[in-house]
């Protein structure tokens, strides 16, 4: 049966237009953002102990020789900046991805233990077992699936309960960041400002080698998580709603958690886990955009301008460096405590 | 009309863990009929709509589409022919009736490709049906419990499945809304000729709509055919334990049932008079 009773043209035009100014309205956001990204962008290859204009940072990222330039922005600056990029993509993308998944703003990978898992095997691979690159990241990876994998066979009863999952990935991300603690007292011979790397995340000493991988893990699982945004839209209707309308929703689920964790696991080996931008990215995108549309693309690109944000304003807005996981974190944590009095009242959803 | 398909259980068991909750059951669904599944709490009813729809996979047995189980279906296939609206679905906070009922196009869209105009027609023809076309850009948490289950009825027509299973429509609606519901089903099926199975709460609501009606105890099928040769006294005590009195309903000529507890069940004379005691 195929529109037996066809319906009145007016209504055609109503549904018609409703949806695409929606649509206008999420592609306007996104527009705005991504332009927020390219100037933040450019504002961290030219602003520093020496400013250089646009012109030079243009001419050395195009790859001219320009003297003194090239040396801070080729090689200091813009593999830093590229880095808060890539990274913030990341964090945005996987954490609006668990807030979908789990129909909760607070079920984001830095809430529930994936970030700091994913850190403490990074911090444990390089303090004490002095290992670098590509085995940093597997550590990582490998645990962070194992972190995910605990909580989710752990809140797993009758099907996996968003309240008892969220409970049980804050205890195991208090004992992931002990075991960091740990690890990072085991290690006299590490500095302050590389131990803070691994506890609230930071872009200090971002070179190449550390942000290839980022970016490889990005162009791979990027586009598998893009292609499962309607099975995620679905989901937000409930399991047995998602399923009913076509959505393989146990393989959409473990796909959607493999992306996601890669995603977290090779930013965190790179720059630590810089606090709460997966928790934020979303729900800032979701008032953005208004609820309608796939929150995915817009909840990276918030995730990219609050990291480079956060890193400029940690650099450069007070008389100390500061890490930019400790910005992020002053913003990220009175929302958190918001969340948990609202939700403690309504039983909210993101 | 429309194409009719055939859906059928065919020996089936249904268990959740190690409790058996549907036992070795036969059920046939009259196709372009309405259905009601009527029983006792915790009998199997929405067990056996949600294992229909695959949420659940049998412990044993069937569940036949058009002679294929439909565990065996690929998913979005099986989503374009048969559709579920389960008990408690859950609207995104914010998001619109447009919108929400454009999520009922999900088995006829790709991965990547751009809405249709078939898709806008059908959500157009959704919202019609239901009489939610006013509401198209409303907010879905600020409508009225009516109004929302209308909406969700609407997503699922946008699904446009010939067949149409509904998990308790009606629960945590006033009597007129109920009233509502069950008349817009009953429209559906008799302009589109859509197969309907649901499961019902209220035995006489079920009753006065259904053209076959099922009545489930422990996990078997005690009585199915016309709501008049099922809904007995003998059929209200055996699968409710509960004496009652079965009379035709003066509205409908369906039957209707009164349920006969230990108290306000004074000889008629008594009630008309107005002085029933406890």
């Amino acid at each position: 049966m195929t529109a037996v009773v066809s319906p009145p043209p007016s209504t055609v035009d109503t549904v018609a237009r409703g949806r695409v100014r929606r649509a206008s309205r999420r592609r306007l956001v996104i527009t705005v953002l991504a332009l927020a990204v390219v100037v933040a962008f450019a504002v961290t290859l030219m602003v520093g102990r020496t400013f250089y204009p646009p012109g030079d940072v243009l001419r050395v990222v195009l790859g001219s020789d320009v003297p003194g330039a090239s040396f801070t922005v080729g090689r200091l600056r813009l593999p830093r900046a590229v880095l808060a990029v890539v990274a913030g993509l990341s964090f945005g993308l996987a954490g609006v991805t668990f807030q979908t998944m789990l129909r909760n703003p607070l079920a984001s990978p830095d809430v529930i233990g994936i970030t700091s898992g994913a850190s403490a095997a990074a911090a444990f691979a390089i303090v004490i077992l002095g290992w670098s690159g590509t085995a940093v990241s597997v550590t990582a990876i490998v645990a962070a699936l194992g972190v995910a994998l605990l909580i989710y066979t752990l809140a797993f009863k009758d099907g996996v309960a968003g309240t008892r999952l969220i409970l049980i990935g804050i205890g195991v991300a208090a004992m992931c960041k002990s075991i960091t603690s740990y690890v990072l007292s085991k290690a006299g011979a590490w500095d302050f400002a590389e131990a803070l790397r691994w506890l609230t995340g930071s872009l200090n000493g971002s070179t190449w080698e550390a942000t290839v991988p980022t970016l490889v893990a990005l162009l791979v699982f990027g586009p598998v998580l893009l292609g499962q945004t309607r099975n995620l839209s679905a989901l937000q209707l409930g399991d047995d709603t998602a399923s009913a309308l076509g959505v393989r929703v146990e393989r959409t689920r473990v796909i959607a958690i493999v992306a996601a964790v890669g995603l977290i696991a090779f930013a965190t080996a790179a720059c630590g886990p810089i606090a709460f931008v997966s928790f934020l990215a979303g729900p800032i995108a979701a008032r953005l955009v208004g609820p309608n549309g796939s929150l995915l693309v817009p909840a990276a690109l918030v995730g990219a301008l609050l990291v480079l944000v956060a890193d400029l304003c940690g650099q450069y807005a007070f008389g100390t460096r500061y890490p930019v996981g400790v910005i992020t974190g002053v913003l990220g944590a009175p929302y958190l405590i918001y969340l948990i009095i609202r939700s403690n009242r309504t039983g909210g959803s993101l | 009309m429309t194409a009719t398909h055939s859906l059928a259980a065919e020996d089936l068991t249904l268990a959740y863990g190690d409790r058996t909750v549907i036992e070795g059951l036969d059920l046939l669904v009259p196709p372009g009929r309405i259905t009601a599944v009527v029983g006792a709490n915790a009998c199997g009813k929405s067990t056996l709509l949600r294992s229909m729809s695959r949420l659940l996979s049998p412990r044993s047995g069937r569940v036949l589409l058009d002679g294929k189980a439909v565990h065996r279906l690929p998913a979005k296939e099986l989503a374009r022919t048969l559709g579920l609206l389960p008990q408690s679905p859950i609207a995104p906070e914010g998001i619109t009736v447009a919108d929400l009922v454009g999520r009922g196009r999900h088995p006829h869209q790709r991965v990547f490709s751009r809405w249709s105009k078939e898709d806008d027609a059908a959500v157009a023809a959704a919202l019609d049906a239901t009489e939610t076309t006013p509401l198209a850009d409303r907010a879905v948490d600020e409508l009225s419990g009516g109004q929302r289950q209308r909406v969700w009825i609407a997503m699922a027509l946008a699904q446009q499945t010939d067949v149409l299973l509904l998990d308790e429509p009606t629960t945590f609606l006033d009597v007129a809304h109920q009233i509502e519901v069950l008349d817009l089903l009953t429209d559906l099926n008799r302009t589109r000729g859509t197969t309907i199975v649901m499961v019902l709460h209220d035995l006489n609501l079920a009753a006065r709509y259904a053209d076959h009606l099922v009545a489930l105890s422990g996990g078997r099928i005690h009585a199915a055919g016309e709501p008049a040769d099922v809904l007995t006294e003998e059929c209200v005590r055996a699968v409710f334990g509960l004496d009652s009195q079965v009379i035709v309903d003066p509205t409908s000529g369906k039957p209707l049932m009164l349920p006969m507890g230990r108290h306000h069940t004074a000889p008629r004379a008594d009630v008309l008079q107005g002085t029933s005691g406890s």
